[in-house]
């Protein structure tokens, strides 16, 4: 195998597997929990290689496990107790624990092979060098293996409680309210995240972990409603971001880990200003034409009482903030021949007389025509990811 | 002793930092924004290797501009994102910290491989290296952090009431969105010169931990925040000399760990709101529960011998009433007995003469207290009791004399159980 | 009511507000005059929150101008005091109740300037008025939801003002500080004061309140409670989807109402 498709490989591994359980952390609100693990299990690497005296991945991952859901017990514990609000809990768990990892590996520098840089913000290059080999025969970067048995891992696991995660992701009162056991399912997705973590340690580092575990399934989220289908771009974000990274890293002659990281960024950029649904630009253009809608109302309005029409610059004396909207939503009207503009002066046509009284009346003056209050406006964001 | 000048140095920048981040985290604390700080922190890394790339120098102050540049920015991406899409603050703060630092760390293999060579002189700007601090590095911290906690000291009033209550500030005519951006922009300052002493993933800790364990202790803002940044210090003060006594201890961990040791202590041992005490004030009140509990079966078993309030009870009969296991009934047991409320006959209990109108008591509260809910509230017959089992143990007798004068001194429950009178019997 | 020229102590003229481009009041003409209790009542989303904001002006309007006693809200500010809606801040910030009553005289102070011991005197006569200057230095969370609403009142209260915005003053509140707050807004009233408050109980509007604002999105009617409060204009508020009854029925169970033995009527 060679090198470069090493590096692409397990970055995609390591992607998806992250990918798949941000997924979750995203819509559960709880991305800075990924934040903090991938912090907070430093100590038990640790002392899990103090204790081993290898870098066997088993008792890295037990060690890892371990302070993963010792981070959320402890933030859970402060959070619930009512002491401490969520991001308090999270902002004193994890510093903590980290410190308490940094200062361990200081203090035996000699018994720990493990680079405080390398931690911080890894190293994926060095990936393909290190081979697993059995019997013998070499079967390509031990790092793919131990990140895909992980993969795997986190696809049986959200496989087998999709329902369950689902559910108690969506509302979980309801889940515990149908016997799901909802905090079983957070801590058992917190481990999963840990785990995942630990894998992606060494090759991206504890803080580019968060980029894939937080930025693919956030890119996602801004283009898809549902829930398999946000699993699924995730994943292909994520996988993208390896690739385009690592080709960026090459062709600028830069850090991979880091390229793949800013990779995620770039995408997410994209998704932020051009998802035809959530995008920036796609938000703006609705509005502007919604809002030149309701300002082609409201002038219809103001113009319905006037016999003999009305100047502009008094109406758009009353349209204080939106004085210049106003000539658009007046030109728009002109155009569908509800208003005659006339030198300085607005003027209601025949049709546009009609149009006021619709407006007025009907069309959003009276309260029936509302639409009922609760459910989602059509440009709102409460639309779930949960379509079906 | 004598002090070396590095010594000075490190000591005189940790305590600083931690006086600063005490307060001005105590702001990010009450405004729920813990985590923006570490975000912050984060956000700084390719501002620094900018203003390295562009300038060539690394002056402290060239690097520290680049710095508050960054983490600005990264403030007002938050912002952004969160206000215009559909992506919640949370994801918002692990987009822009995670894929600001992978851009930094970007740009930093790039400034390792310039000709202007090593990076060293960015490292210890990023991940903490208290021990390189210099006279000018601690000038620099005392100016920035003497303006940042004037700044609080001329404003607080104006901040503690746009971070209490926004809309009744705005209702005055303050302008809310300028005292944020200046409450971000100090936070933003902090941060920077919280990187060279702890480094990017700790400032978040030098922030909160202060805050959260001085919040423990005070209910007032003022004390709160002076608290905050006096238990900073203490924890800088600490990392300081703890590294600088033993070898091989970085500072900022140690920082850290002794503000989490000091944030413990407040959780668990503070006055009020400490969660040893709490837990230990529900236990006792369960024991009690327990306890006025098997009172009461103890007489409704005696009332349904017509009165015999003296008969002794099987223990069998009283395992089963509301599933209490043995351990607990026999802790109730010891209790009452030792009270001289209940005496122990083989097998089975009795009340004793006190015993009865304790229990008597416990029972009239219960009875009162039904009957108010349903003739009060209007509240149907079969939804009252179990209100009446938690409210029995918390009346106290006036609120029972009061009770009873508010109802008329009834003689019997909605359910047609007669009350007990107060001293004697039903 | 037929005095003869009364100080008008709210001016909405043309008024429409929109948040982003859904409106919110549309084209809303007002005249509240000075020295009544008025409520503002409206199905959930009819807009009388935004109405208040609007008045203190917090929120732009699309259209339309506000004036307070003949002057636009920015250089009324002094003359008007507001009560946010109690769930709108965080009850467990370390601060008693005196300090927050003390909030009301921050407008007075300035920039820069700090209360001092007179400041406090006169947020702890503000606490007595409420009748909870025992309470003084609990800190705020240690306070019922009627201790708390005490609090917001007292703070207006130091805020001596002309006219007073009250957001839902009666909201989870006990039966004993429901009446405590009606005895302050009449005091209120006699005093000359306005008090406009945003008001969901249908049934004591009658009780409570002399003149009354019915919104929903649009203004459906404003007057004196005896001939604007009635049944025609409750339907056109409500509309035909939910009753008088239903919602009066739905109030009750949504706010856990407290020794309410006898049903008002509303016909």
């Amino acid at each position: 195998m060679t090198s470069a498709l090493g590096i692409i490989l397990v970055g995609a591994v390591v992607a998806a597997s992250c990918a798949l359980v941000g997924s979750f952390l995203l819509l559960r609100r709880v991305t800075l929990m990924g934040d903090a693990i991938s912090h907070a299990v430093l100590p038990g690497i640790v002392l899990a290689f103090l204790f081993s005296g290898s870098r066997a991945a088993g008792p890295m991952m037990l060690g890892a496990a371990a302070l993963g859901l010792l981070t959320v017990f402890f933030v859970e514990l402060f959070h619930r107790s009512g002491r401490l609000k969520e991001d308090a809990s999270i902002g004193v768990v994890f510093p903590a624990l980290f410190s308490l990892g940094v200062i361990l590996i200081t203090r035996y520098a000699g018994q720990v092979d493990l680079d405080l840089d390398c931690v911080l913000y890894g190293e994926i290059a060095y990936a393909p060098l290190d081979v697993f080999r059995l019997g013998g025969v070499a079967l390509g970067p031990r790092a793919l293996w131990s990140n895909g048995v992980i993969l795997l891992f986190n696809a049986l696991f959200v496989t087998v409680f999709y329902k369950e995660l689902k559910l108690s992701t969506f509302d979980s009162e309801l889940a515990a309210a149908l016997g799901f056991a909802p905090l079983l399912i957070h801590y058992g997705l917190m481990t999963a995240v840990s785990v995942t973590v630990v894998g992606a340690f060494e090759s991206v580092g504890a803080i580019l972990v968060v980029a894939m575990l937080v930025v693919p399934p956030a890119t996602a989220y801004l283009l898809t409603d549902r829930l398999a289908h946000l699993l699924a771009l995730a994943m292909a974000f994520g996988v993208l971001s390896s690739v385009g990274g690592y080709g960026l890293a090459r062709l600028f002659d830069v850090g991979i880990a880091g390229a793949m990281a800013a990779v995620t960024g770039l995408l997410f950029t994209l998704a932020l200003l051009f998802s035809p649904q959530h995008g920036l630009v796609a938000r703006a253009l609705r509005h502007r034409r919604l809002g030149n809608r309701l300002l082609g109302r409201i002038a219809l309005l103001h113009l319905s009482g006037t016999e003999g029409g009305i100047e502009v610059a008094i109406l758009r004396e009353r349209f204080a903030w939106h004085g210049r909207q106003l000539r658009r939503a007046l030109d728009e009207l002109a155009g569908h021949g509800l208003v005659t503009l006339e030198g300085t002066t607005a003027r209601l046509t025949a049709a546009g007389a009609r149009a006021a009284e619709a407006a007025g009346a009907a069309e959003i003056g009276h309260p029936l025509a509302r639409p009922p209050v609760g459910l989602p406006k059509p440009d709102s964001d409460q639309a779930s990811a949960f379509g079906s | 002793m004598e002090m070396s000048f590095t010594v000075r140095n490190v000591l005189a920048g940790a305590t600083l930092l931690g006086a600063v981040g005490g307060v001005l985290g105590g702001f990010a604390f009450l405004r729920r924004q813990s985590l923006l700080g570490d975000a912050l922190a984060h956000a700084t890394l390719p501002g620094v290797c900018l203003a390295f790339l562009l300038t060539g120098s690394k002056a402290p102050l060239v690097l520290f501009t680049g710095a508050l540049i960054a983490g600005l920015i990264g403030a007002l991406a938050i912002l952004g994102v969160v206000r215009g899409s559909r992506i919640k603050e949370d994801a918002a703060i692990g987009t822009v910290l995670s894929v600001f630092f992978g851009f930094g760390i970007v740009l930093l293999s790039r400034v390792q491989r310039s000709p202007a060579g090593n990076q060293s002189g960015l490292d210890k700007f990023l991940f903490g290296q208290a021990a390189t601090l210099v006279e000018s590095d601690v000038a620099l911290m005392a100016l920035t952090g003497g303006l940042a906690l004037g700044t609080v000291l001329l404003l607080y009033k104006e901040f503690k009431l746009v971070t209490f209550d926004r809309g009744f500030a705005a209702s005055l005519g303050l302008p809310t969105i300028r005292l944020d951006v200046a409450l971000t922009l100090l936070l933003v300052m902090v941060v920077v010169i919280g990187l060279q002493t702890v480094g990017v993933v700790l400032v978040v800790a030098t922030l909160v931990t202060p805050a959260a364990a001085a919040r423990q202790w005070t209910d007032s803002l003022g004390r709160m925040l002076l608290l905050s940044g006096l238990l900073g210090a203490g924890a800088g003060a600490v990392g300081a000399w703890v590294s600088a006594s033993a070898p091989r201890v970085p500072t900022g961990p140690v920082i850290v760990l002794a503000g989490a040791a000091a944030l413990l202590v407040s959780l668990f041992l503070a006055p009020r709101r400490g969660l040893l005490w709490s837990y230990w004030r529900e236990r006792r009140l369960a024991a009690r529960i327990r306890r006025e509990n098997l009172l009461k079966d103890l007489y409704r078993y005696g009332e349904r011998l017509g009165g015999d309030f003296a008969a002794p009870v099987p223990l069998i009969h009283l395992r089963g009433v509301r599933g209490q296991g043995l351990g607990e009934l026999r802790g109730a047991t010891a209790r009452l007995a030792r009270e001289s409320l209940v005496e122990r006959i083989g097998d089975a209990l009795r009340l004793t003469g006190g015993g009865v109108e304790r229990a008597a008591s416990v029972v009239r509260k219960h009875r009162l207290w039904e009957l108010y809910l349903t003739r009060r509230l209007a509240l149907p017959l079969d939804h009252v009791h179990r209100d009446a089992e938690t409210m029995e143990h918390a009346l106290d007798d006036g609120a029972e004399a009061r009770l009873d004068e508010i109802l008329g001194y009834p003689p019997t429950d909605p359910h047609g159980q007669p009350i007990p009178r107060p001293g004697g019997r039903a | 009511m037929s005095e003869p020229r009364e100080e008008t102590a709210i001016e909405v003229h043309d008024l429409t507000v929109a948040y982003r481009t859904q409106p919110v009041l549309w084209d809303v003409d007002l005249h509240l005059p000075a020295g009544h209790l008025i409520a503002v009542v409206g199905p959930n989303g009819a807009g009388k929150s935004t109405l208040l904001k609007a008045v203190l002006g917090l929120v732009k309007p699309v259209t339309g101008w506000v004036r307070i006693f003949g002057a636009p809200a920015q250089q009324r500010r002094s003359w008007v005091g507001y009560v946010p809606q109690r769930e709108s801040v965080d009850w467990d910030f370390p601060t008693t109740a005196v300090d927050v009553v003390e909030m009301g005289l921050y407008g007075q102070l300035g920039w820069f300037r700090r209360p001092g011991r007179r400041h406090r005197e006169r947020a702890l006569e503000c606490l007595e008025k409420v009748g909870i200057r025992d309470l003084a230095d609990r800190q705020i969370s240690q306070l019922s939801g009627g201790q708390q609403q005490r609090v917001f009142l007292a703070r207006a209260l130091a805020q001596d003002a002309r006219l007073y915005l009250m957001d839902e003053p009666f909201a989870g509140v006990d039966a004993t500080t429901e009446q405590a707050i009606l005895q302050l807004l009449k005091e209120l009233m006699s005093e000359g004061r306005t008090v406009v408050a945003v008001h969901h109980d249908l049934q004591t509007v009658r009780e409570y309140f002399d003149h009354v604002v019915l919104l929903n999105l649009r203004l459906i009617a404003a007057g004196p409670v005896a001939t604007t409060f009635t049944a025609e204009n409750l339907q056109r508020t409500y509309g035909g989807r939910s009753t008088v009854l239903t919602q009066a029925a739905e109030e009750l169970l949504g706010r856990g109402a407290f020794d309410r033995t006898s049903a008002g009527q509303v016909d």
